[in-house]
């Protein structure tokens, strides 16, 4: 699990996060959700340290992250996997070389044990004929599946992805997202997913927080979204007239159901 | 951001570059591709350069030597002191300042664009130490012997250019070589290419890790490198020549 503690960021006098608690629970899908601006990706950053926050703290099961020394953190950093937004592969390398990377730099084991490790995150992300390619001749999709290998092959117990589904069509989207899901619970790893992406958030949202102007705006799971009554959460999260309607359709269909507010909390917590 | 802010940066970079490697091999292997890549990849150009540099040194002097007073192996003489002292390791440095610099410069830049930095440092690589000191001691170990390979063959190329023009016979040029011939001189050559091979990747480096933005930034970080080394190449050629010399 990781615990965000009052968690304060800001650039030149311009407040970006502020004072942000939350908790990201271990083999679920994590989502920090928001409009672009809101401080969700410099959330993320600071989460894996790639920016220090102002104030706060950060706590890896029982580890307070941001109270680590640079070498203290660099071990810590090795228990993380992180998937960027433009997936971040080594141009000058083979798809087998960018997963193969992080065993070259920290491990001492065989160049068959590696190339066995790597044959099994490739096969994992069904990507077992990509070993040769370069980063250039991939697809979209193929690069983030490459980009989830080299984020998994050191077997971390966290696992961020920023933005996993941008630039992807909708039927990839769910490949990735389904991966995702696949991925920390297979391993139970606590994962944790930026996204702008509405289908991730009703697909693998096991707990969500929503980012409004540098602030937690609202924390649930993907089963309370629909029920909010955040107005900004939901119009950010319906924000077309389609998604609009089809949360009407919803609701109807789940007022149809349910006679009372009881009948409503058993629904929530099934 | 001010001129001492930005000192300070580079500063602060240099010694966050000295840190205990994850993997030595890793580092050694990346060591040798930057050899590979700023010695090899540069000695094309090198050798053209300092061909060209010799054989016009020679013209240009004949030309201007009219007296008979005057032995004609000194034409040798001023060709080799001015390809050892000068043309060499500046000439030869500044160039390299603009293959090698913008090379470095825009491909930490596009490496720090496109998050590639970013995933190093989360897998808890120093990137400073990986990306930045190989290419440093790769042309602290390079350039000196490509400013040895021009010093070479701009003297050669002034000796060729003599015995086919007629200027010039070999056995003239040669016995100039030999005359008065001052060992420090190559002492004080190879201590400007190291100082210039620092300023020539070391500069760009910067530059390009601290790239923010996106393709234009990139494209500035490079101009503002190849400037900023080519006038620090001349400043430092300035400062050890009155200092050494």
């Amino acid at each position: 699990m990781i615990l965000v503690e009052n968690i304060k960021k800001g650039f030149s006098n311009k407040t970006v996060i502020e004072d942000v608690s939350a908790s990201f629970d271990a083999g679920k899908c994590n989502l920090i959700i928001g409009a672009s601006g809101s401080g969700k990706t410099v959330l993320m950053k600071c989460l894996v340290g790639l920016l220090e926050p102002d104030a706060g703290n950060i706590i890896y099961d029982g580890v307070h992250f941001t109270q680590l020394n640079a070498d203290q953190k660099k071990i810590m950093r090795r228990k993380i996997g992180m998937l960027f937004q433009g997936s971040a592969l080594f141009d000058s390398m083979t798809v087998e070389q960018n997963i193969m990377f992080p065993l070259d730099m920290f491990t001492h084991q065989t160049k068959a044990e590696k190339q066995k490790r790597v044959d099994e995150v490739l096969d994992r992300v069904n990507l077992g004929e990509a070993h040769k390619k370069s980063p250039a001749e991939l697809s979209g999709g193929m690069k983030k599946r490459v980009g989830i290998a080299r984020a998994i092959v050191l077997n971390p117990q966290y696992l961020f992805c920023d933005e996993p589904n941008s630039g992807l069509d909708p039927q990839t989207s769910l490949v990735i997202d389904k991966l995702i899901k696949e991925i920390t619970q297979d391993f139970n790893i606590t994962t944790v997913v930026n996204t702008h992406d509405m289908n991730s958030v009703m697909e693998i949202g096991d707990k969500i927080i929503y980012m409004f102007q540098g602030k937690k705006e609202w924390e649930g799971s993907n089963k309370e979204i629909i029920f909010s009554k955040s107005e900004r959460l939901n119009n950010f999260i319906f924000a077309s007239e389609f998604l609009k309607d089809a949360k009407d359709m919803r609701m109807l269909e789940v007022k149809g159901k349910i006679q009372n507010d009881r009948d409503m909390d058993s629904l929530l917590n099934s | 951001m001010n001129i001492f802010s930005r000192l300070g940066e580079f500063l602060l970079m240099i010694k966050g570059m000295f840190t205990k490697p994850e993997h030595w091999r890793m580092y050694w292997k990346e060591l040798m591709h930057q050899c590979v890549e700023l010695g090899i990849g540069s000695l094309g150009i090198v050798s053209i350069i300092s061909v060209f540099i010799g054989a016009v040194s020679t013209l240009q002097t004949a030309y201007q030597f009219v007296s008979p007073i005057i032995p004609r192996s000194v034409i040798a003489q001023i060709v080799r002191d001015s390809v050892i002292l000068e043309f060499a390791p500046t000439i030869t440095c500044i160039v390299l300042a603009g293959v090698v610099g913008s090379k470095i410069s825009s491909e930490l830049g596009n490496m720090r664009v496109s998050e590639q930095i970013d995933a190093l440092e989360i897998m808890g690589i120093n990137t400073k130490a990986f990306l930045i000191l190989p290419k440093i001691i790769a042309a602290l170990i390079t350039i000196p012997l490509l400013v040895i390979i021009a010093m070479t063959l701009g003297i050669w190329g002034g000796r060729m250019i003599g015995d086919i023009t007629g200027i010039l016979p070999h056995e003239i040029y040669d016995r100039g070589l030999l005359d008065a011939f001052v060992p420090y001189n190559v002492t004080f050559a190879l201590t400007k290419a190291y100082t210039f091979a620092f300023i020539i990747t070391a500069i760009p480096a910067y530059f390009g890790y601290n790239v923010r933005g996106g393709a234009l930034e990139i494209g500035r970080a490079s101009t503002t490198a190849v400037v900023t080394s080519c006038i620090m190449i001349l400043l430092a050629d300035y400062l050890l020549a009155a200092i050494l010399l």
